[in-house]
């Protein structure tokens, strides 16, 4: 039995949960098909939460205002929901303030904290479905890769940061003179966070998991689009015995409720996780207001490059799940596609082949790999780009329309004969939307892949030692990816060089962005040793 | 006396008597078994399968085939994590039994290891679940045109040693890093005290360790325990125990395979009281330290230093209250002290207590052995103990505590360092600057200040000097059964080296 289990694990551990779910076969309809989008499967899961979470209670607005989160296969709505404002941001801070100077969370032992976070991934394993298929609904993403790549990260992440609590570790220093010191890793108090809405749960994960980790309390505000699944693991959170006030959802805009939180004067710690704009925003408002530190994790176009060396099939699989994992809403989505010129028209045949090949459909059937861009905003300016490559003369290898005649789906789209300076290889366009780019040495797609501002990501696929050697060191990125992408284990760093952003998060770099370093320095008397 | 006391717990069924192998429980190769008695009436509890060096030899080659062959070491650490949480659920579960099995086969008080010893070895636990996938090597910064990483690897296949005085927690704190490592191991338990290794062995098993990973030979050390610390293809040997098996232990090691060693051996560990203390808390925390798990404590504070000042009040109010420590049956509600663990240890103390008297030491309290049967012995307690009395300078292993008086910081610090061991050191005091210079001048492992046993997970701890060498918890408990590789490679045309 036990041996059973082990080589299970065994098999499925040498690929990276996101893209294990890629590529699946199935006989329902492609996106080259002419068959039209049927009605709307009814989502396994009721909208039971859509209040904002303050001191443990879920509360109106203030204003009593709600606004609509809208469902991207229809355009329909989901559910109202309470929009925070400033003044919800004051009394959710407030709340987290007391939590963290007078409550409980800060003062307990890490092991307690550190069972508190356990039991709530076993919560969350044990309500998967449900969350999932809100995840889901809300943003558009295909049911199954919820339930089978982001609630798993996600668990994992909280099991990580759980076992990181009792573990966070000061120095004893050797100083020149007589003296004791030591370095007290205290939480930093109020922590605001700002998630985006591609990965709602996962964003979640990565910034809750090492706050609480480290004895922090919150305030997190959801993107408007996807505020659900915040709302409902947060109960879960509680269940699992999270002192009120720790952790504050307000639920929002990002003008309002989302520049509150960053301009707030008792906030002491800012996250945030969006767009390069909007991020010079958040910065520029902690700048103006105390000062708070500021983790962002910010925009990329980043490059995924095949060498010649490269087995070109699966080169070509993996480049296409680096891109449109997610419908290509992914931060560090390879967009930039960099192929040798030996390989290159043998390499755009078959891109094209497999973006064919792409299973678009409601995300709620079996099997479908694509499901709609998150609103309608997304939807607009992503077929603008299509546009833009077109116009620029770049290649429309296929894709380019939008999917189907309802909801916000768009056809895998691939274009070859990309140059550097067209738009499309310039902007991140967070969709569907592959760019092929040729090249010819190392040098120089070294070069080119980082004359770019942003500076997230990289994948490298080749089998030359000196080559991947080369590349890691020089290309100018946080994360790179040797022959494979997408891999988000929660012990891995991942932030921007660049434009893409400050800091790290995940791993032990994350503890950093919530820890206070307090040197203390006693004076010794007549001390054995210094 | 507190009376043989059976009726709030019940005395569980012996279920597993036999070496633990493979996934299996089996029958020793020569088919012997040795008694295991209950220290609280000197009868036999039930007969146990007595492995000796073939039983080693198959453990260890299932040890070997899991580890080279097996999924253990291969799989991530956050799934060894998820294992190890598991088997820590099911330590829960079985809180009652583990206490209980202990309270019989080693005579420890079943409260303390239902509310105390289980827990801590199941936070120990978790906290290595939590360790497996933090076991992070470093990328180096080489002078040359190079490129280089460690890679932290399990070191192999494990053999634990463990004593009879803590035996379900010492599995837990053996078991749990090697776990995380992604070790493979044979443990050999106390021949005193070998039944909760093999239900925890049997948990570890439901939870989803696979069979060869953890594999329990019960029997006894010249025996059993030689065939581990001398054998070939046992790549790190971890012992707990007296000075004396370790050396011995390290001699084989040494005379086999250069197997790694780590040793967490005697102690004769001072408490240093100075004048400025509250003397009732000085008090108490002397009779926690000294007295604590019937002195079989390897950091048992068996010399109690006391600062003139408040000597005598200290002697008039310890006297009184060690008088108030209920000795009896570990399972009745009153009992804080049970039998000590079997008649050769018995009488090992109580030879001490007579050395103590011979050689001009003023017997306070204590001294006798108490009740009927069972191998119980009154808390005792000596003054005007010189340093090179025997029982200021061996370790007893019992409750016989030496109390001796000082002048100065200077005078505690030198005697206190003034022993071949170096285990733990307390110190009481309400100044900064002592405690600061104490607890930096002391030659041991772990220094407690203003309190005393206050062990963590997270807090290494492990001796100086004769009590050995190598951490028990926090990370570096996990590092010993890491071997280090350096990967190194040239590399062409860095932007920056």
């Amino acid at each position: 039995m036990a041996a059973r289990r082990m080589s299970s694990l065994l098999s499925s551990s040498y690929a990276s949960p996101l893209l294990r779910s890629l590529g699946r076969g199935s006989s329902i309809s492609r996106f080259s098909t002419a068959a039209a989008l049927e009605e709307p499967i009814t989502p396994p899961v009721k909208v039971e939460y859509t209040k904002l979470l303050i001191n443990g209670q879920f509360v109106d607005a203030a204003s009593g205002k709600t606004f609509p989160t809208l469902d991207p296969r229809t355009g329909q709505l989901i559910a109202n929901v309470a929009e925070g404002d400033i003044e919800d941001v004051n009394r959710a801070v407030s709340a987290a303030r007391k939590a963290f100077d007078e409550g409980p969370w800060p003062r307990m032992t890490a092991y307690e904290r550190s069972r508190i976070l356990l039991r709530f991934a076993d919560l969350v394993e044990q309500h998967a479905d449900e969350i999932a298929a809100l995840e889901a609904w809300d943003n558009g993403k295909p049911y199954e890769q919820a339930t089978s790549d982001e609630i798993p990260l996600f668990i994992r992440l909280f099991r990580y940061y759980a076992g990181w609590a009792d573990k966070i570790h000061g120095l004893t220093i050797q100083a020149d003179g007589p003296h004791h010191v030591e370095t007290l890793h205290e939480p930093i108090g109020v922590a605001g966070q700002i998630i985006p809405w591609n990965f709602p749960l996962l964003m979640y994960s990565w910034k809750v998991g090492p706050a609480l980790a480290c004895g922090n309390t919150v305030v997190l505000k959801t993107a408007e689009q996807t505020p659900l699944s915040a709302l409902y693991v947060s109960k879960l959170f509680h269940e699992a015995g999270l002192p009120p006030g720790v952790l504050n959802i307000v639920s929002g805009y990002g003008p309002s409720a989302g520049a509150a939180l960053a301009s707030h004067m008792d906030v002491d710690k800012l996250a945030f996780t969006g767009s390069t704009e909007t991020g010079k925003i958040v910065l520029g408002l902690a700048a103006k207001s105390n000062l708070k530190p500021v983790t962002l994790e910010l925009g990329g176009k980043s490059p995924f490059i095949v060498c010649e060396d490269a087995n070109v099939d699966e080169a070509v699989d993996l480049a296409h799940a680096a891109l449109f994992y997610n419908q290509g809403q992914c931060c560090c989505a390879g967009s930039r596609t960099f192929v040798h010129e030996r390989i290159y028209d043998e390499f755009i045949e078959k891109a094209k082949a497999r973006a064919l090949k792409r299973v678009v459909g409601d995300p709620f059937r079996k099997g479908v790999e694509q499901g709609p861009q998150v609103d309608s905003e997304q939807f607009d300016k992503i077929l603008k780009y299509i546009r833009s490559g077109v116009d620029s003369g770049a290649t429309l290898e296929t894709g380019g329309q939008r999917f189907g005649s309802n909801g916000y789906y768009i056809q895998p789209t691939v274009f070859s004969n990309v140059q550097d300076d067209m738009l499309i290889a310039k902007d991140e366009i967070f969709g569907p939307v592959q760019s092929i780019l040729k090249f010819k040495d190392t040098d120089e797609v070294i070069r080119r892949a980082n004359a770019s501002p942003f500076g997230l990501a990289a994948g490298v696929f080749t089998q030359n030692l000196d080559t991947a050697n080369r590349m890691t060191r020089a290309l100018k990125a946080g994360t790179v990816w040797v022959n494979c992408f997408d891999v988000f284990d929660a012990a891995i760093p991942f932030g921007g060089y660049k434009m893409s952003g400050h800091g790290r998060e995940k791993g032990i770099y994350s503890l950093q962005n919530y820890l206070q370093i307090k040197a203390v320095v006693t004076r010794l008397k007549n001390p054995a040793w210094l | 006396m507190a009376e043989i006391h059976n009726s709030s717990v019940k005395i569980p069924k012996i279920k597993f008597t036999k070496l633990f192998i493979n996934g299996e429980f089996v029958d020793s190769v020569s088919g012997k078994t040795f008694e295991t008695i209950d220290p609280r009436t000197e009868e036999k509890i039930a007969d146990i399968a007595e492995g000796d060096k073939d039983d080693v030899d198959l453990a260890v080659k299932a040890a070997r085939d899991a580890f080279d062959h097996g999924p253990w070491p291969r799989l991530s650490g956050s799934e060894r994590g998820r294992i190890i949480m598991k088997f820590v659920d099911l330590v829960e579960e079985h809180v009652d039994e583990i206490a209980a099995l202990d309270a019989i086969d080693a005579g420890k008080v079943f409260s303390h290891g239902k509310n105390r010893e289980v827990p801590y070895g199941a936070s120990v636990l978790r906290y290595y679940a939590g360790a497996a996938d933090k076991i992070h090597g470093n990328t180096l910064k080489l002078s040359n045109q190079l490129q280089g990483y460690t890679l932290y690897e399990p070191i192999g296949v494990v053999g634990h040693i463990i004593p009879w005085n803590f035996p379900s927690g010492m599995f837990f704190f053996k078991t749990g890093p090697a776990l995380a490592a992604g070790c493979t191991m044979v443990v050999k338990p106390a021949e005193q005290s070998p039944l909760s290794a093999l239900l925890c062995a049997h948990l570890a098993k439901l939870a989803g360790v696979p069979d060869g990973v953890i594999n329990v030979v019960t029997g006894y050390g010249p025996t059993a325990g030689a065939a581990i610390s001398s054998h070939m293809d046992i790549d790190s040997v971890s012992f707990t125990g007296s000075t004396e098996v370790g050396r011995l232990v390290m001699q084989a090691a040494a005379t086999s395979n250069l197997k790694s060693v780590s040793l967490e051996l005697g102690g004769k560990s001072p408490l240093i009281i100075f004048d400025d203390v509250d003397v009732d808390s000085a008090v108490n925390l002397a009779l926690m330290g000294g007295f604590a798990n019937k002195g079989e404590y390897c950091v048992c504070s068996s010399r109690i230093f006391v600062q003139e000042g408040i000597y005598d009040e200290f002697v008039t109010k310890i006297a009184r209250n060690s008088k108030g420590l209920t000795v009896g049956d570990p399972f009745h509600p009153a009992t804080v002290q049970g039998p000590q663990a079997d008649k050769a240890q018995y009488e090992k103390v109580l030879s001490y207590i007579e050395h103590g008297k011979r050689q001009g030491a003023t017997l306070l309290t204590g001294g006798n052995p108490c009740g009927e049967k069972g191998y119980y012995i009154e808390p005792t307690i000596f003054t005007d103990v010189k340093d090179d009395m025997l029982i200021a300078t061996d370790e007893i292993f019992g409750p016989v505590m030496c109390v001796i008086k000082f002048k100065t910081i200077e005078e505690a610090i030198a005697r206190a360092n003034s022993t071949r061991y170096g285990l733990a050191a307390g110190i009481a005091t309400k100044d900064l600057n002592i405690a600061n210079t104490v607890s930096r001048s002391i030659r041991a492992g772990i220094i407690w200040i203003n309190c005393y046993l206050a062990f963590d997970a997270d807090s290494p701890y492990g001796g100086y000097k004769m009590s050995g060498f190598g951490r028990e918890f926090g990370m570096d408990g996990l590092y010993k059964y890491l071997q280090v590789k350096s990967v190194v490679t040239p590399v062409h045309n860095s932007p920056w080296l």
